[in-house]
C-alpha cells in the first residue's frame, strides 16, 4: 500500500488538487454566503480566499504549484467578461435609454475614483510608485496593469489593489446603495460596474439581472475612460 | 453547448487580435463582450443557443476571481509600511465613488424623465 506521504507528492504536483481545492473553498464561502441571508459582508470570495491562503500556507504550497491548478478558473474570467455580453443584449433598449444618465454617471465616478483615491493616499503621505499604481485601481485588472505602467506604477502593486477594491466595492454596495435610497437598479448596478470592475459586475448579476447588465456597461466603459483620464489627474499629485 | 462556447472563445480571440494588432487601451475580452453584443443584435436564433450558458458562467463569474484573490495575499507586503494609508484611501474611494456614481445617475434620469419601467 502507498502510503499517505507518496499520495501526496503525487497529488501536489497535478492540477486536480487545487483546481478542487479552489471550487470547493468557493462552494464553502458562498454556503456562509447563504446561511448568512446573503449579508453582503460575509463575502463568498474573501472566505475562499482566505481559506485557500491559510491552506497554502499550512501545507507549504508556493502559489506557483496553487496556480498550475488554479489557471482553470483564473481563465474563465476572459470568456465571462464575454458572456456579459448577454445580458447586456438582452437590456439593450434600455441601456440605449440611458445613455445620457450613464454618460454623466461614468464622468462622475470615474473621476471620483481616481481623484480620492489619488487625494486621501497622498494627503496620508503616500508617493511615487504606489501612488501611480492606485490612479487604475477601480478598472478592470488587465487595463489597470497597462495604465499603471505607462504613468510609472508597479503592475503587481496595481493587481493587488485591483483585487482588493472590488472585494471592497462588492461587500459594501448594496448596504452602501440602501443607506442613500437609490432604488433605481441601472443606477446601483452601473456605479458599481464604474467603481469596483469585475468582481463588483459578479455580485451585481447575483443581486438583480438589470443591475447585472449595467455594471458590465459601467465596468466596460471605465476601462477606456479610465485609460484616458488617469495619467492627467495624477498629474496633480506628482 | 459546444457552439456557444467556440463563441464565446471565438469572440474573445477575434477580440484579443483586434485589441493587440491596434495597440487598443480596451482588453481583448472588453472588445469580444463587444461583438458578443453584436451577433446577438444580428442573428436572432443566436440568443438562444447563447442563454443557458451564459447565464451559467455569469452566474458564478465572482469564482473567477478567487485564484486571483489567493495571489493578493502573497503580494500584501508590497503595500508595505504604507499599507494602512493605502487600505484606507481604497475604502473611502470605493465608496465615494460608487455613492457619487448612483447618486448622479439618478439626478440625471429624473431631470430628464428618464425612469426605469
Amino acid at each position: 500500500m502507498t502510503n499517505f506521504a507518496e499520495i501526496w507528492v503525487y497529488l501536489s504536483r497535478e492540477p486536480l488538487l487545487w483546481l478542487t481545492a479552489t471550487l470547493a473553498a468557493y462552494a464553502l464561502g458562498d454556503a456562509c454566503y447563504r446561511a448568512a441571508h446573503r449579508a453582503p459582508l460575509v463575502n463568498p470570495v474573501l472566505i475562499a480566499v482566505a481559506l485557500l491562503a491559510g491552506l497554502l500556507w499550512l501545507t507549504g504550497t508556493t502559489y506557483k504549484r496553487y496556480f498550475e491548478g488554479a489557471q482553470f478558473v483564473h481563465f474563465l474570467l476572459g470568456p465571462a467578461t464575454v458572456c456579459l455580453g448577454y445580458p447586456m443584449y438582452e437590456n439593450l433598449p434600455r441601456v440605449r435609454r440611458a445613455l445620457l444618465p450613464m454618460g454623466l454617471a461614468l464622468l462622475a465616478g470615474s473621476i471620483t475614483a481616481v481623484a480620492s483615491a489619488l487625494g486621501i493616499s497622498y494627503a496620508l503621505g503616500v508617493h511615487g510608485e504606489a501612488l501611480a499604481s492606485l490612479s487604475a485601481k477601480s478598472t478592470t485588472a488587465p487595463v489597470a496593469m497597462g495604465i499603471a505602467e505607462k504613468i510609472g506604477g508597479s503592475p503587481t502593486l496595481t493587481a493587488v489593489l485591483v483585487i482588493l477594491t472590488g472585494i471592497m466595492g462588492a461587500a459594501m454596495a448594496t448596504p452602501l446603495l440602501n443607506l442613500l435610497g437609490v432604488k433605481d437598479w441601472r443606477a446601483r448596478g452601473f456605479a458599481v460596474g464604474v467603481a469596483a470592475h469585475g468582481l463588483g459586475t459578479a455580485r451585481a448579476i447575483q443581486v438583480n439581472p438589470t443591475a447585472g447588465a449595467f455594471a458590465g456597461v459601467g465596468m466596460g466603459l471605465n476601462a477606456v475612460l479610465t485609460a484616458v483620464l488617469a495619467p492627467y489627474i495624477l498629474k496633480f499629485f506628482l | 453547448m459546444i457552439h456557444a462556447l467556440l463563441a464565446i472563445l471565438a469572440a474573445q480571440l477575434a477580440g484579443e487580435t483586434l485589441s493587440r494588432s491596434l495597440g487598443l487601451p480596451i482588453p481583448g475580452p472588453v472588445l469580444g463582450m463587444v461583438a458578443m453584443v453584436a451577433a446577438l443584435r444580428l442573428i436572432p436564433r443566436f440568443a438562444q443557443l447563447m442563454r443557458l450558458v451564459a447565464q451559467g458562467i455569469l452566474g458564478h463569474m465572482s469564482l473567477l476571481f478567487v485564484p486571483a484573490g489567493v495571489g493578493v495575499v502573497g503580494h500584501m507586503s508590497s503595500l508595505g509600511g504604507q499599507g494602512p494609508a493605502i487600505f484606507l484611501a481604497l475604502i473611502v474611494s470605493t465608496a465615494l465613488s460608487i455613492a457619487v456614481g448612483a447618486l448622479v445617475f439618478v439626478a440625471v434620469a429624473r431631470a430628464t424623465g428618464n425612469l426605469d419601467d
